[in-house]
């Protein structure tokens, strides 16, 4: 029996990725990271920013979300989130410009310590990629 | 009877107009295809965030403490109408539809008593209404900048509603936007958003025993305010779509309608020069006859 599953990745304007031949994959899931492989229990969690690890039978792609919604049911796995990126796409240009945007709304004056959480994981994220 | 002077002159500019409505409807019916491709494959997402949500709100054990974005504040006097129309004009009977449906929906809630406040987003909707709701529309929005529709726009109108309902500016969130059907129907929609109405969450609802991290509360308090983005993002597309729809038909018959004008006063043309021509003639012949 293969130990494949289905991903899919949507995001609002379009269906962003969709792929049947996935062996497992890793979220940032917002109480940690969470790796999924097949015929894991129904579950609904919503991501923090970090890096998506698909792993494929001999590839691996690298996505980074900022944030997101993940269903696994019946070995479908969807992640709704409206910011998502290839790490491949990330070149160091773009990373200093969402770190720098990113550093600016940490210092602005009315943020929830949920909000200073989830942007520290941003910026280490960020920083890891860099 | 205008001169032939005076006829020539209107037929060249009907022509004229026939041209830009032409164009126009070209331009519509290239924008309306991008449109619908763009509302077809946003459908995915709202549909899937529909069924998480309701998903999640079967599993909530504590519906007293639900999310206020769930259940509502428990009152009911104060609503908000986000009315949703177009930056642009010449698209027929499209903002007037939507506008109608809206102040209908005013009247309602001002005969029973109750507060109203208003967001409009795109120019045309607050140049209907701000004749007579001038003092009930707390926001107006466009976004006439962008080029498509986008969902950072509609993040911006969700943040606004979030954030009155934050401050319990209000108890009721309704939107109004036109719903694509075809090129030629668009039907005018009123939603309510906030709290959410379970007939709205439409889907299946699975009997799936779901494994929820972190709790359900804490889940549907995170996506509660994007699936309100979202509605407004769906809303947004349908109504680009019906916008280009309404736009194209309008101009197609505004077209039509030239070329039948052009028709007319072609054939009136005709007859004055004949009839010019052939009064020419009775002078000389009646002239040559007397001699």
């Amino acid at each position: 029996m293969s130990e494949e599953f289905k991903v899919e990745i949507l995001n609002p304007e379009k269906s962003f990725l969709s792929r049947d031949d996935v062996t497992e994959i890793v979220i940032p899931a917002f109480e940690g990271e969470m790796g999924i492989l097949k015929d894991h229990i129904s579950i609904i969690s919503f991501l923090k920013p970090g890096i998506i690890k698909i792993f494929f039978k001999s590839t691996q792609e690298s996505y980074y979300v900022e944030d997101g919604i993940v269903e696994f049911k019946n070995n479908n796995l969807s992640i709704l989130t409206s910011s998502i990126f290839n790490v491949k796409d990330m070149d160091k240009h773009k990373i200093e410009k969402i770190l720098k945007k990113t550093e600016e709304d940490s210092n602005g004056s009315e943020i929830s310590d949920q909000d200073k959480y989830l942007i520290d994981q941003k910026i280490d994220t960020l920083k890891s990629l860099n | 009877m205008a001169s032939l002077d005076d006829l020539k002159k209107r037929i060249a500019s009907v022509k004229s107009t026939q041209k830009i409505t032409k164009a126009m409807k070209m331009v519509a019916a290239a924008k309306l295809r991008r449109a619908q491709e763009g509302a077809e494959k946003g459908r995915p997402y709202s549909e899937k965030m529909n069924n998480i949500i309701l998903n999640l709100s079967n599993g909530i054990s504590d519906k007293e403490n639900a999310p206020k974005l769930l259940s509502g504040t428990g009152e009911n006097k104060i609503h908000l109408c986000v009315v949703l129309t177009s930056d642009r004009g010449l698209c027929g009977g499209f903002n007037t539809n939507i506008i109608r449906k809206a102040k209908s929906y005013f009247q309602k809630i001002l005969n029973e008593g109750k507060n109203l406040k208003i967001i409009t987003v795109g120019t045309k909707g607050y140049d209907q209404l701000k004749r007579i709701y001038k003092n009930n529309i707390i926001e107006r929005l466009s976004f006439k900048d962008s080029k498509i529709v986008n969902y950072i726009d509609a993040e911006k109108v969700s943040k606004i509603i979030i954030n009155n309902f934050e401050k319990k500016e209000f108890d009721i969130c309704t939107i109004f936007y036109n719903q694509f059907k075809n090129v030629i129907t668009q039907i005018p929609q009123e939603q309510q958003i906030i709290p959410l109405k379970a007939s709205d969450a439409e889907g299946s609802s699975s009997e799936d025993n779901y494994e929820f991290e972190p709790e359900e509360d804490e889940i549907l308090s995170n996506l509660l305010p994007k699936n309100i983005a979202t509605q407004i993002f769906k809303a947004m597309l349908e109504n680009s779509a019906s916008e280009q729809g309404s736009r194209m038909s309008a101009m197609d018959s505004a077209t039509r309608n030239a070329g039948d004008m052009v028709d007319k006063l072609t054939i009136e043309y005709n007859r004055s020069r004949q009839a010019a021509i052939t009064k020419e003639l009775i002078e000389i012949i009646s002239g040559a006859e007397s001699l």
